[in-house]
């Protein structure tokens, strides 16, 4: 009995090693803002009462949790079959392109057609991209994540060459005015392709929501991913090889599992996660396309998956941590009135990568350590 | 009464979770060579590696001739003249020889040099001292792991050791080779050493030692003189049970072909040919067993049976159906079942649970795969009967391959894949590593296939089970048959000729 207690504790610490990393990343982070010259109890505590203490707060960090539960959920996904996927940046722009695409291309179709079309447009895109470096690494062996990597590069120019084609007609003003778009953006996408926002859902029960507040239904398509993800990974027979690929390739091959076959679902599966992050950022907030709206999402899913050590729940956890810090970050910095920068709290994001991956290192030198004293 | 050179007393050791050793009481006499047995876990190695400074004990003394020592590290221990050596070798590949063996005190010369010469000398006086040649300039990694252990025994020679402790030193030796060894342990004790001698094979105690100290869970259940005791008497001191260790086989007749290999070719992973033309059958009932230094097409054999590697040519019949170049799930289909000899590597997931290591390879079917998702009830079932059955500890199908024992491992992929009545049983090195009470299971697991009319290939490194298991012998060398033999009319030392290429078996026809 004692014996099984060791190592429930063992276990236990394994699985909280996240919570410590972000305890100890808040204190480095008081620790600078000390250097600043400013208090760091009421920095925190503007950033996290703004965040979590009313509804639109709630809101605002949840719309940014959205998409970074999207892409951390793909870097989780293909983590499990030993894949390092990190082209969640390319994938997420093919698929909000091609969402966007069908948004504005089929505009006569209506709602209850048109959103699924883009939702599943979305996830196709994700998925045709992640679907190369997984075939590339399935058939020839090429590493995934340079593949990935160039992946990146390619969708990014492919987006913006395509934007210039379809991009939006400048308003009347700024032809009186004889100016160009700064930023290129595509046309709108249909009435009938955009997602509601919370405020909408709320008012038809009658429940008081900022209307202004961005976050939209797609949280709830991200929370249905994630299920989804889980249900894959731990219930079905799909998850069971493609854990087994991951874990160890030679027994699964072994197994009779194809390991090729498995790393290419894989890889298109976290491509359609990625695709996703679409939904959010195209059909609920800005209902066009723009590439800034996408910028670094992919790569912020990495941060996500490792700080939620690639569980559905701790990347959903992880992820509205970030959205906590990110709307926070921006409220402190108005409120200090630029003393505290926004970038204090993306170092304050680093910082909690960094001692997630050193205290899981630690946990797991402990672990072994005993493991090898027995 | 000849005097005692080393003693420990009352050593004990704990580890969070276990007592590795209990109030230990171990002596050595000068100039013996001492066998500590026991199973694995008995606690060998962390008694032996206290008295080497790798551990310290939490109570107990240790003496050197009488005096009392604390070994707080390996320097120390090495200054008190002993030295190990250890399973896995220690040595640098690229680097010679004699380089090896001075490494971390080489002698220097004008304040700067490694003074190589000296060096060389010393190492040819040492090993021409224990009877043999051996080549100071050679690079280790061009010399046989037979040549590597005994420049791992200079390197202690060289560090003054006068009390050796080798662990397990023939697990990767051939029976030529431990013959050679064997001198040169007693030309060491004819210079005045003390040889500590750690392994788990009966028969070279017998053969070697002069006391034998028996240990069995963390404690010293006795201490015997090798001439006044036998094999089957330490074994059951070993294990606290009595135990078979002669295997008991009944004679029968076989019955259809149901494996026939022909004319198969095969490369390994460096694309060279592993497999030169091989053909051979093996009938319901029958154990083919296969003999051979490693390394010499064994492993590609099983791989490309088992569907893991491709064949290069020639045909694989399993009842007259072609199953050559089929995938592994295809192989599997066809009932043919795989204890792989690399176990730690391919047989089992180790990240997996019992239970869900126990339905690898028939996963994606009914009843397991059902419908939409996995079926857990029928997976927990499964296991349960599985547990019960092949008697896996502990009997939580929930935990994870990697915290079982060995022994308990090995019960699961034996379980798993004789389980749905295989039709053909592929077992390489089905018993490696493992202790004699599981060793005495896996053999009779595979005994039980052989008399319920199941066709056996078995592939091993160790010739005692290749004689005692199979009912033919095929000896392969540098990836050909050489010699198909009756084991009752041959030896170890005949297939430890045939096997290092050495005599070609003339009685058997080379196909052309």
């Amino acid at each position: 009995m004692k014996a099984a207690k060791k190592i429930d504790y063992y276990s236990f610490l394994e699985k909280i090693t996240p919570l410590i990393a972000v305890i100890f990343a808040l204190l480095v982070g008081a620790i600078v803002i000390v250097i600043i010259g400013e208090d760091p109890i009421y920095v925190y505590k503007i950033l996290f009462s703004n965040a979590i203490s009313n509804r639109d707060g709630w809101g605002n960090v949840l719309f940014r949790a959205t998409p970074l539960i999207f892409t951390g959920l793909a870097v989780a996904f293909a983590f499990r079959c030993g894949l390092f996927n990190i082209g969640g940046e390319g994938q997420v722009y093919i698929g909000a392109f091609l969402s966007t695409w069908v948004g504005f291309t089929f505009t006569s179709l209506p709602a209850f057609i048109l959103i699924p079309l883009c939702i599943l447009a979305a996830a196709a895109g994700g998925a045709l991209w992640a679907a190369v470096p997984g075939i590339l690494k399935a058939k020839k062996g090429v590493h995934e994540v340079i593949v990935t990597i160039m992946m990146n590069w390619i969708a990014a120019s492919l987006t913006f060459f395509l934007v210039l084609k379809y991009k939006a007609p400048e308003t009347e003003t700024m032809i009186a005015a004889g100016v160009k778009q700064m930023i290129p953006h595509t046309k709108e996408i249909a009435q009938a392709a955009r997602l509601p926002r919370l405020y909408d859902l709320f008012k038809s029960i009658n429940i008081d929501f900022p209307s202004y507040n961005q976050v939209n239904v797609s949280f709830f398509i991200a929370i249905g991913v994630a299920i989804l993800a889980y249900y894959i990974l731990w219930k079905t027979n799909l998850g069971y090889e493609i854990r087994a690929v991951g874990y160890n390739p030679l027994a699964a091959e072994y197994g009779g599992i194809s390991v090729a076959k498995n790393i290419v679902l894989a890889m298109v599966i976290s491509g359609a996660f990625a695709g996703l992050v679409g939904t959010n950022e195209v059909m609920g907030f800005k209902y066009r396309w723009r590439q800034e709206l996408f910028t670094g999402l992919g790569f912020n899913g990495i941060a996500v998956a490792l700080l939620g050590k690639n569980h559905p729940l701790g990347v959903v956890l992880a992820a509205i941590l970030f959205g906590i810090l990110n709307y926070g970050g921006a409220i402190v910095n108005i409120f200090t009135e630029g003393r505290i920068p926004r970038e204090l709290i993306m170092v304050l994001q680093a910082v909690i990568v960094i001692f997630v991956v050193i205290s899981d290192e630690i946990v797991k030198r402990l672990i072994v350590k005993r493991r090898k004293l027995t | 009464m000849p005097e005692i050179t080393l003693e420990m007393k009352d050593i004990t050791k704990r580890f969070p979770l276990v007592v590795a050793n209990d109030k230990v009481n171990f002596a050595v006499y000068q100039g013996e060579i001492h066998a500590l047995v026991g199973e694995n876990g008995a606690g060998k190695t962390t008694l032996m590696s206290i008295l080497y400074g790798l551990y310290q004990a939490d109570s107990g003394q240790i003496f050197i001739k009488g005096k009392k020592v604390n070994i707080a590290n390996p320097k120390v221990a090495i200054n008190l003249k002993i030295g190990m050596v250890h399973q896995h070798f220690m040595l640098v590949p690229p680097l010679s020889v004699t380089e090896n063996i001075i490494l971390g005190m080489e002698p220097i010369k004008n304040n700067i040099f490694i003074d190589l010469e000296r060096a060389t000398n010393k190492v040819k006086e040492i090993s021409e001292s224990i009877g043999f040649k051996i080549d100071p300039h050679a690079k280790i990694e061009n010399i046989s792991v037979g040549i590597q252990q005994r420049v791992e025994i200079i390197k202690i020679l060289y560090r003054g050791a006068e009390i050796l402790i080798m662990d397990e030193p023939t697990a990767v030796l051939t029976p030529q080779e431990v013959e050679e060894l064997f001198e040169i342990l007693r030309s060491l004790i004819k210079q005045g050493k003390t040889i500590i001698f750690i392994t788990h094979k009966l028969n070279e105690v017998k053969a070697v030692s002069d006391r034998i100290t028996v240990m069995r869970r963390g404690k010293v259940v006795g201490v015997k003189n090798t001439k006044d005791t036998n094999q089957e008497e330490i074994a059951s001191m070993m294990v606290g049970r009595k135990v078979l260790l002669e295997v008991d086989k009944k004679e029968h007749n076989f019955g259809k072909t149901v494996l026939k290999v022909d004319k198969l070719n095969a490369l390994n992973n460096k694309k060279l040919p592993a497999l030169k033309e091989i053909s051979f059958e093996v009938r319901e009932g029958e154990i083919l067993g296969f003999a051979g230094v490693e390394g010499n097409g064994q492993t590609e054999l099983v791989e490309v049976i088992s569907g893991l590697r491709l064949a290069a040519g020639g045909k694989i019949k399993l009842y007259d159906k072609d199953i050559t170049n089929y995938s592994p799930r295809d192989i599997r289909e066809q009932k043919i079942a795989h204890i792989p000899e690399d176990r730690r590597q391919r047989g089992f997931i180790s990240n997996y649970s019992v239970a869900e290591n126990l339905i690898l390879g028939s996963n994606y079917r009914p009843p397991f795969n059902k419908g939409l998702t996995l079926n857990f009830s029928a997976i927990n079932n499964h296991a349960a009967k599985l547990i019960k059955d092949f008697d896996i500890r502990p009997s939580d199908r929930n935990n994870l391959l990697k915290s079982l024992s060995g022994g308990n491992q090995q019960k699961v992929i034996v379980a798993r894949e004789l389980f749905g009545e295989p039709r053909l049983l592929i077992a390489a090195q089905p018993t490696r590593g493992l202790d004699v009470g599981s060793t005495e299971f896996v053999h009779q697991q595979i005994l039980n296939e052989r008399d319920k009319g199941k066709a056996i290939l078995l592939v091993s490194a160790d010739l005692e089970e290749i004689l005692s298991l199979s009912d033919l012998i095929a000896v392969i060398y540098e990836g050909e048959i050489v010699a198909i033999l009756d084991p009752k009319k041959t030896n170890e030392k005949e297939l430890g000729l045939l096997m290092t290429g050495s005599v070609r078996n003339n009685k058997f026809p080379k196909k052309k």
